[in-house]
């Protein structure tokens, strides 16, 4: 068999593997980016020491341990804290003053992963004297992400670039004032974490559930084709009140996509603010 | 053999290959030319640095862009590209892939899926391997691939590993390089 005739069956593969997840499990990857899938499908069939991508949804449809592997190599958790610096920066200047003219504030970061923004957000309130003021939901279609989320701990080796990201993002105290170093971890202050509420949310069927003054959600929407990141950017625009604040990766564009019209962006990272009367 | 697209991967020594073997190119080229060089993020970014080298749009890469002939795409600092079926970018932040983000190797595989045998690879100098299994699947799927000469490359790891991959690789001088794709740009053919 030719090398094309076996990539033809590859990809045969890959959406018998999709549809089957679909069908026995209920979770839905048709509209996400295919080179991804198949890039982090191939990747698990090498790690489990299988053949090819049949192998794998053999053993998915009878384990739903192997489920759950393959659900967080779907889910990209490459992340940490004051990531993209000026994006955190764009925040304390420009959106925070914002915020500060609500009573109380609903903040929804959708797809958390393992925490580290959402830690990253609340030393920015807490600095901006709002943290008591606001409620966090950090969402992920993935539990074991959450649960190391609402641990707060992580290795030590990461701290020195989070510190210096920290400094970039206009941080003013020592960063080391968040967390205490212990056995290699380190153990962010819990209080930080006391108005976070962790919580498992899948994007691409799971509803609204609160009015947000601002949402995060930063480099999830490139793992989605065109109809699904309009399908999310939508239930965000939703989700938002008027005046409301949007968050994406810096890489990530609302041009092009079905909610352009609906939003003005206000900074020079990827921020947008809902316009009044849409 | 006919091309539809170019992809070139390099590393150390990438900046100032790239600036011979892009140069003068006309804007009728026929193909999009699509490049990962591992670089540290710059402000200013690829079209600053490579202004008034030729005549053709250079840019970065934008997830979901539809790909375009005449255009010089360059992969974004710290995400990896990927070519998708109905040829549009797509982009991710997983982890790094031979200590590099972005992978030589995934755009390169990416590619070689989508444009099969009309798929030109080429690795310039660079002081690790990446880009060599993506060398190999642009071979196995009927691509051309053409190696820098090793003798001249600034770094030679990365030309010599692509050749340890796929030893039918052309070897060329960058000048030689630059010339081809001229050739191939004027009327898409070899």
């Amino acid at each position: 068999m030719n090398e094309k005739e076996l990539l033809e069956i590859e990809n045969i593969e890959l959406k018998l593997l999709i549809e089957a997840i679909y069908l026995r499990y209920g979770y839905d990857f048709k509209n996400y980016t295919k080179s991804h899938l198949k890039r982090r499908i191939l990747r698990r069939v090498k790690l489990n020491d299988l053949k090819n991508i049949t192998e794998l949804t053999e053993k998915m449809l009878y384990d739903r341990v192997v489920l759950e592997q393959i659900l967080l190599d779907l889910s990209i958790n490459v992340t940490e804290m004051f990531r993209f610096p000026e994006f955190f920066k764009d925040l304390r200047e420009e959106v925070i003053p914002l915020l500060k003219t609500y009573p109380s504030i609903n903040i929804w970061h959708a797809g958390c992963s393992t925490g580290e923004e959402v830690i990253s957000m609340a030393i920015l309130l807490k600095e901006e004297g709002l943290l008591n003021r606001v409620n966090i939901y950090a969402t992920d279609i993935n539990k074991q992400v959450l649960d190391i989320a609402k641990e707060g701990i992580y290795p030590i080796e990461e701290v020195k670039k989070w510190t210096k990201n920290y400094q970039k993002a206009g941080g003013g105290k020592s960063f080391s004032d968040y967390y205490v170093a212990k056995y290699d971890h380190a153990i962010f202050d819990q209080n930080l974490l006391k108005n976070v509420t962790f919580l498992e949310h899948n994007l691409v069927i799971d509803k609204i559930f609160i009015d947000a003054n601002l949402i995060i959600c930063r480099n999830v929407l490139i793992y989605f084709n065109k109809e699904l990141q309009n399908q999310v950017l939508e239930l965000f625009e939703e989700s938002l009140i008027p005046g409301g604040i949007i968050g994406i990766g810096s890489k990530e564009n609302l041009r092009f996509t079905s909610v352009n019209e609906k939003f003005e962006s206000i900074a020079t990272a990827k921020i947008y603010k809902k316009k009044i009367g849409c | 053999m006919k091309y539809k697209a170019i992809v070139i991967g390099t590393s150390a020594g990438g900046i100032e290959a790239l600036k011979i073997v892009l140069k003068d190119l006309e804007p009728t080229i026929e193909l999009p030319i699509i490049i990962v060089i591992h670089i540290k993020e710059r402000t200013d970014g690829f079209s600053k640095i490579y202004e008034n080298l030729n005549k053709l749009t250079i840019k970065e890469a934008e997830d979901k862009e539809e790909i375009k002939n005449g255009v010089i795409y360059f992969a974004p600092s710290n995400y990896h590209l990927s070519i998708e079926d109905d040829y549009t970018f797509s982009l991710s932040v997983e982890e790094k892939v031979n200590y590099s983000r972005p992978s030589i190797d995934i755009l390169f595989k990416s590619a070689a899926e989508v444009y099969t045998d009309n798929l030109l690879g080429i690795i310039l100098t660079g002081a690790n391997s990446d880009g060599a299994l993506g060398i190999e699947k642009i071979n196995k799927l009927g691509g051309k691939c053409i190696v820098q000469d090793s003798e001249e490359a600034y770094f030679d790891t990365m030309p010599r590993a692509a050749l340890k991959y796929v030893s039918t690789c052309d070897v060329m001088s960058l000048d030689s390089i630059n010339r081809y794709i001229k050739k191939i740009g004027g009327n898409n053919c070899e």
